[in-house]
């Protein structure tokens, strides 16, 4: 069985790269740059696959009319302002950054630069207290080390 | 500030919670349509029962209607069927049907057996027409305009409660 999974994972690689030519004579440059734009475009009934890697009809279709878009020259901007205009931001796996998308973007970055401005805060108010505990004055030391002393004297005897 | 250290971890916790509790409200299948307020589409399609004929959206300019994506395979379809018979019945708006990516047999076939509620529908077998609307399943429907302008975009069946409290009110403003 061990030996078996990985076979099995390449027979299923080597069949969803099958279907990546799924026209009879495919052209290697439109099939190249579809491949690229395919990347970037989510499936809509299969929300984590891109188009490239779905099987699902749609996906067909989609890819299907990338195809005939590229044959006509357009570019790859026009292709995703086409399937943007269709589908909306959502579409695309990069979303632009926008008023909408804003918190996406930045939300993350703050958050990191909001963590390390906390610690640094705390460490600085570590640093700031008392290194040590106060040393006892010399009375109360004397005291201590009598009773030290007297412990060590009367050892139990074990 | 001993209190505050307890107060702000709870907080954090009570603003992921409201987020999820929010996400969990929402189906992240609906992907809304960037199609609202904007011209419906052209096309020009070979209706399905006239082979010869064709339709186009401009023929329906000045009128409030329906575009309703369907196909014999679309299991939800038979779920909004009876409503749209019911609607074509009480005659409440025109209601064009978009066969999507169907057999001609198969869709007259299953409109006779399942009653046939659109003024006329047009055959799309390769699904080009839905694409250009943005159509990712179906049932779908779009309320367009006098002007030809959608205003609305049905993703999954219409339910009873969907005629009642979003197209029924929706349909009423257009047409005043």
């Amino acid at each position: 069985m061990k030996r078996l999974l990985p076979a099995l994972a390449l027979a299923a690689s080597l069949a969803a790269w099958g279907q990546s030519t799924e026209i009879a004579n495919p052209d290697p440059k439109v099939e190249a740059r579809l491949k690229a734009i395919a990347h970037e475009l989510r499936c809509l009934v299969c929300q984590n696959q891109t188009i490239a890697d779905s099987d699902a009809p749609l996906a067909v279709d989609l890819r299907q009319q990338v195809r005939g878009m590229i044959r006509e020259g357009r570019s790859d901007e026009e292709i995703r302002g086409y399937m943007v205009d269709r589908y909306g931001d959502f579409v695309l796996y990069k979303p632009p950054f926008n008023a909408v998308t804003a918190v996406l973007w930045v939300g993350p970055g703050l958050l990191i630069v909001g963590a390390f401005a906390a610690f640094f805060v705390l460490l600085r108010r570590r640093r700031d207290l008392p290194a040590a505990a106060p040393a006892p004055d010399p009375a109360r030391r004397r005291e201590i080390e009598a009773l030290l002393a007297s412990e060590d004297d009367a050892k139990p005897g074990r | 500030m001993k209190a505050l250290k307890y107060i702000v971890p709870l907080g954090l916790f009570a603003v992921l919670c409201v987020f999820l509790a929010v996400g969990l409200t929402r189906d992240p299948r609906q992907v809304p349509s960037p199609f609202i307020g904007k011209p419906a589409p052209g096309f020009t399609l070979a209706k399905l029962h006239e082979p010869e004929a064709t339709f186009s959206p401009e023929q329906m300019k000045g009128k409030v209607w329906l575009l309703n994506v369907w196909a014999s395979w679309c299991v939800s379809c038979r779920v909004e069927h009876p409503v749209l018979n019911d609607m074509s019945r009480k005659g409440l708006v025109p209601i064009v049907g978009l066969n999507y990516k169907d057999q001609r047999a198969d869709a007259t076939k299953w409109l006779k057996q399942h009653g046939d509620p659109y003024q006329l529908s047009v055959w799309d077998i390769d699904g080009k027409v839905g694409i250009d609307y943005g159509v990712y399943g179906a049932p779908e429907t779009f309320v367009i305009d006098k002007q030809g302008v959608i205003r609305y975009k049905q993703i999954g069946p219409i339910t009873p409660e969907v005629l009642e409290k979003t197209l029924l009110p929706l349909l009423a403003k257009l047409n005043a």
